[in-house]
């Protein structure tokens, strides 16, 4: 690693209130609902009751009767310009996709799907509208469960004639990076144990606080979008792509954004249909779904069947692993739909160091909601499994949960450590996390009272789950997307500008949507110029302000994005100085800079960065040559991921009588590197176990026969809430990252990954000496307690 | 989250709201509280082209000492409920039940009456109401006629007040010394009940002379566990497990996404004996 101990220690690393927070809390900023612009209409969207159907009529005359009304859209009305919800990443060329119009022209093909568009004076003349256009539908037979979807007995496209997508595969002996797992799993099986496993990761609905917004203004020269968006920049690619639009008349504002989780992540139909009518209509519109239409119409998460096969020596070192997936995109490839349980292909051997692997994901489409991007995108799902499979291998050769992991993972003194996926891990610690926290979480006395608990046949009895994660991040090396196939680059851009009067604009692709950006660039910078914090000023989410990103997702603002700012600063330093030496009279060699401020070498004379952009501004006096400015641009591109890790202890209480479960402690010790905001980080840490818990505990979409969701509300799909949690115990240890400056890694999904299977480990292991060895998630009361019963039943019917 | 647009009529006397109610005639909706019909008129599943709000009646708010009873306004606020002494003292069991009901703001808002009539069979205040065997007041324009608990729900969102009729007060008589516990089941801290229990008991020298249990989410109404608590008579604390285990019978529990039936039937064997014996230990 390169200067990390040698840079000032102002301002990274402490931890700042967030500079955004007063105007996000009170909600007096610019949300894109609150903009009103002159002559603004109001959009809603009749959608589909149906999952699979065909369009036969769609009469709109009395919609457009009704007061208030200035005109009403179906999908025909707008086919010429309204675009396609593109796919960036496609797995193969042979990858089947359904085209994805924002508004469909003859079928549906999941319930919620756009049909007709109202555009009315208010939001309510709207919905009033809405409900009078009359749309006549023939219902096809529609696919809904992803294991029936892999039989192709009902399509969900008709015209592919298959529901498959695409089957990717990374296998460790055909890549060079292991050997054979089919090999390794027959040694196993005679002299060794395996260790098969299906587990489920059941489908996720993103909770964001702001449901999507989208303002459009078509008058004038350009036409200018502000949606709620975690990526305008590559949504501005999307709607030049695909709706005639040039990129250059496009502008993309993601104003404050409230929140995103990856399900902004997206190019939606809404913003398209949105697009479409302003366009046809030559008039501002505002469409602002309701939180149900959040629920049937943005991108669920998750969704998969894994089907695993762990082989390992009697001792539990681990020998091989086999994962077959089956994913569910829902009805459509979404953005990077398709790729999310790629992302997890590397993910899977964790952190442990065994020999042969072999990674298969079959993708198939349902007649449900799309399925994409959902907080830790690929990497959750595969973390639980390998954490839940050491948990089980412990249990199987009879060795500790701790020492299962000890015996597997990779020592301190190997990193660098290329794996049998092929990912080199450039630096970790997983001895001193794991020793920090099983110090915090009193795991010895913890495992003595389960001990008694059992022993004493307590109805409550006590659970402790272990997971060791890791997961990659710091989205990403442009040149290993481009092999995956990946539609864009992974680079992220800052751009840097000296005010005349002492303050600095910063200009970063990365468009926050809650993270803080603002206050820990500022940081960054104030340390790196020597500028006040408060001198700083962070601008984001605009494509004709920041003009260049790749924007905010996959824990990668800070790593990818806070890197680029740093370049920039540099290059800021290094256009200063010659023109301070001018100033100073001196050779640009004998000028030093620090904490802000230029000195001639052995000498008192100095003069501050600030009045060196003063001087520029000028341009006065300038040496010969130099141009009067002091901005500078810089895009990095990172040479790898980012590996943070970290240790999860969760003790659970399981009452066996009504199969309730409790969260007595949470203890873990994350390594993300080096931190610039701790108060930021905790604030990721701990949201991030909540939604990494609402996984293992409440949460869950599901669909009735019909294909209606019926979790479509926050009263059915059960989020979180404080009163459910309990107080976090979090520490850090600190390994930086080796191939950035700033040595940070990703913390925005690290808590999510980790903390799902640290539950469901609990529960598990609070019941395992009752029979049980899995609870489908979420663990509900009914299912552990039925677990229970289940377990109850086969060992007596074993005994007779 | 845009309701269709209605006509609001804010009475502030039982008769003016009686006559605003036949005015309105089958379009008329009641609002006493607003905790559950503002949601279904934001979703647009009920547009009534009236709304009438009790909220300015008076007299249709607060607790007072009826002698043998108390009498409880219908617009009482479910955190007046809570913080009474007469309630803690006389109807405990009340007391615990809407200690559960949602958090502090829906409690400000939401009043016993409109949960009451409004008869989610998972809203927590029916199955202390039936335990406690309340009275139910209704006036309408025939005038006043008093319902028992038992006979008032009728099913899922339907009671005993008809078209063009109030609930006025409900009418507790005082089961001081009684011993108190609601056990309320939930897989979120804050959610409907799965099942609840709602327990009151009489005893003498740790044994049950009396037993009274109301079940919340049992079926399309609160119903009372009366095998149970036939059974219960006599018992102590650490023989009481068999009889508790009778509270389902009769019982027609739903099956949802939080429980089948058969689960919930095996909850309420085991949570009415925890609510039993936390009410004798109370």
């Amino acid at each position: 690693m390169t200067a990390v101990d040698d840079r000032p220690e102002v301002e990274i690393g402490q931890a700042r209130r967030r500079k955004e927070d007063h105007r996000l809390i009170t909600g007096r900023t610019r949300w894109t609902d609150n903009i009103q612009l002159p002559g603004m209409l109001h959009l809603a969207m009749v959608r589909s009751p149906f999952a699979h159907a065909t369009i036969t009529s769609i009469d709109t005359s009395e919609a457009a009767a009704a007061p208030g009304v200035i005109a009403v859209f179906t999908g025909k009305d707008i086919a010429d310009i309204q675009g396609v919800n593109i796919t960036a990443w496609p797995l193969s060329a042979n990858q089947k996709t359904p085209t994805h119009l924002p508004v469909p022209l003859e079928r549906v093909s999941h319930a919620g799907e756009i049909v007709a568009i109202v555009a009315a004076r208010s939001a309510a003349l709207a919905r009033d509208a809405a409900e009078l256009v009359d749309v006549d539908y023939d219902e096809l037979p529609a696919v809904l469960d992803l294991k029936e979807a892999a039989t192709d007995a009902v399509l969900a496209h008709p015209d592919l004639g298959t529901n498959k997508s695409d089957v990717w595969t990374l296998d460790s002996a055909a890549a060079g990076t292991g050997g054979d797992v089919d090999e390794a799993i027959a040694k196993a099986r005679e002299t060794g144990v395996v260790i098969e496993r299906e587990y489920r990761q059941q489908r996720l609905i993103p909770a964001f606080m702001e449901p999507r917004s989208t303002v459009v203004d078509p008058t004038g020269e350009q036409v200018v979008m502000w949606t709620a968006t975690q990526v305008p920049h590559v949504l501005r690619f999307c709607i030049a792509a695909t709706t005639g639009l040039p990129e250059s008349k496009i502008r993309v504002i993601a104003p404050d954004v409230g929140g995103g989780f990856g399900g902004k992540l997206q190019s939606t139909p809404e913003e398209f249909a949105t697009l479409a009518v302003a366009r046809k209509l030559g008039r501002p519109c505002k469409y602002t779904e309701t939180r149900s239409e959040t629920m049937v119409s943005g991108h669920h998460g998750r969704d998969q069947w894994q089907r695993l096969t762990l082989c390992a020596t009697k001792d539990g070192t681990v020998t091989g692993l086999k994962v077959d997936l089956l994913a569910d995109l829902g009805a459509y490839a979404a953005l990077v739909g398709g790729g999310v349980p790629v992302l997890g292909a590397w993910m899977f051997n964790a952190i442990y160091k065994f020999p042969a692997y072999r990674f298969t994901t079959s993708n198939y489409y349902t007649n449900k909601t799309w399925v994409d991007a959902y907080r830790g995108a690929g990497r959750p799902e595969a973390t639980y499994a390998i954490e839940r499979l050491m948990d089980e291998l412990a249990a199987e050769v009879g060795v500790d949960a701790i020492a299962i992991r000890e015996k597997n993972w990779i020592k301190h003194d190997e990193f660098p450590f290329t794996t049998v996926a092929g990912m080199t891990y450039d630096s970790g610690n997983y001895e001193a996390a794991t020793e920090r926290a099983l110090e915090l979480f009193g795991y010895d006395a913890l495992r003595a009272e389960q001990a008694q608990r059992r022993a004493s046949g307590d109805p409550v009895q006590l659970g402790i789950g272990v997971s060791t994660f890791t997961e990659m991040c710091g989205l990403a090396p442009s040149r290993i997307l481009g092999a995956l196939n990946y539609g864009a680059g992974g680079w992220e851009n800052a751009s840097i500008r000296m005010l005349s009067t002492g303050t600095v604009e910063v200009l970063t692709g990365a468009s926050a949507h809650g993270q803080g950006h603002e206050t820990a660039f500022s940081q960054i910078v104030a340390d790196r110029l020597g500028v006040p914090f408060d001198s700083v000023e962070v601008l984001h989410g605009d494509t004709q302000i920041s003009t260049k990103g790749m924007d905010t997702y996959g824990s990668r603002s800070l790593v990818v994005g806070g890197e680029a700012l740093v370049r920039a600063a540099d290059k800021v330093i290094e256009k200063a100085r010659p023109i301070a030496a001018h100033l100073l009279e001196a050779s640009a060699d004998d000028v030093e800079f620090s904490a802000g401020t230029f000195t001639v070498r052995g000498t008192e004379k100095g003069i501050s960065i600030t009045d060196v952009a003063l001087q520029t501004w000028t341009g006065h006096n300038l040496p010969d040559g130099v141009e009067p400015s002091l901005d500078a641009d810089a895009t990095f591109d990172p040479d790898n991921f980012s590996f943070p890790h970290g240790t999860h202890l969760c003790a659970m209480e399981v009452d066996t009588e009504t199969g309730a479960t409790r969260m007595r402690s949470y203890v873990c010790v994350d390594d993300i590197g080096t931190v610039i905001n701790p108060l930021i980080v905790e604030g990721q840490v701990h949201g991030g176990l909540a939604q990494g818990i609402g996984q293992a505990l409440f949460e869950g979409a599901e669909y009735d026969d019909q294909g209606t969701l019926t979790t479509g509300s926050l009263v059915d799909y059960t989020i979180p809430s404080a009163a459910d949690l309990i107080n976090f115990v979090t520490d850090r240890t600190t390994t930086p990252a080796t191939y950035t400056s700033l040595g940070t890694k990703g913390v925005g999904e690290a808590g999510t990954i980790a903390s799902t299977p640290a539950v469901v480990n609990a529960v598990v292991d609070a019941v395992r000496h009752l029979g049980v060895n899995d609870i489908v998630m979420p663990c509900t009361p009914e299912r552990v307690w039925k677990a229970i019963q289940h377990a109850g039943s086969a060992a007596n019917g074993g005994a007779q | 989250m845009i309701p269709v647009a209605f006509e609001y009529v804010a009475p502030t006397s039982v008769a003016d709201a009686l006559g605003a109610l036949a005015a309105a005639g089958d379009d008329g909706k009641v609002i006493a509280g607003g905790q559950s019909l503002l949601p279904v008129l934001r979703m647009r599943l009920n547009a009534p082209e009236t709304v009438i709000d009790l909220g300015r009646i008076e007299s249709l708010r607060g607790i007072r000492d009826g002698g043998d009873h108390l009498v409880i306004g219908a617009m009482t606020p479910h955190a007046e409920v809570l913080a009474s002494d007469l309630v803690r003292e006389h109807a405990a069991v009340l007391h615990e039940a809407v200690a559960t009901v949602a958090d502090p703001q829906i409690r400000h808002r939401g009043t016993l009456g409109g949960a009451v009539v409004h008869a989610d069979p998972a809203g927590d205040l029916g199955a202390p109401l039936l335990a406690l065997d309340a009275t139910m007041v209704i006036v309408g324009p025939g005038g006043e006629r008093t319902v028992p608990a038992t006979e008032f729900y009728h099913d899922i969102f339907a009671t005993a007040v008809g078209d063009g009729e109030l609930l006025t007060e409900v009418r507790i008589p005082k089961h001081t010394g009684w011993g108190a516990a609601y056990e309320k089941f939930t897989r979120a801290a804050q959610q409907w009940a799965i099942i609840g229990v709602a327990a009151t008991v009489r005893t003498q020298g740790g044994q049950i002379v009396e037993a009274k249990v109301g079940l919340t989410n049992m079926g399309s109404t609160p119903v009372r566990a009366r095998a149970a608590e036939a059974d219960l008579v006599g018992r102590h604390a650490d023989d009481c497990g068999q009889a508790c285990g009778r509270a389902a019978e009769g019982t027609n529990p739903p099956s949802d996404l939080n429980g089948d039936a058969d689960y919930r039937r095996h909850l309420a064997g085991v949570l009415t004996a925890r609510a039993v014996r936390a009410a004798m230990a109370g």
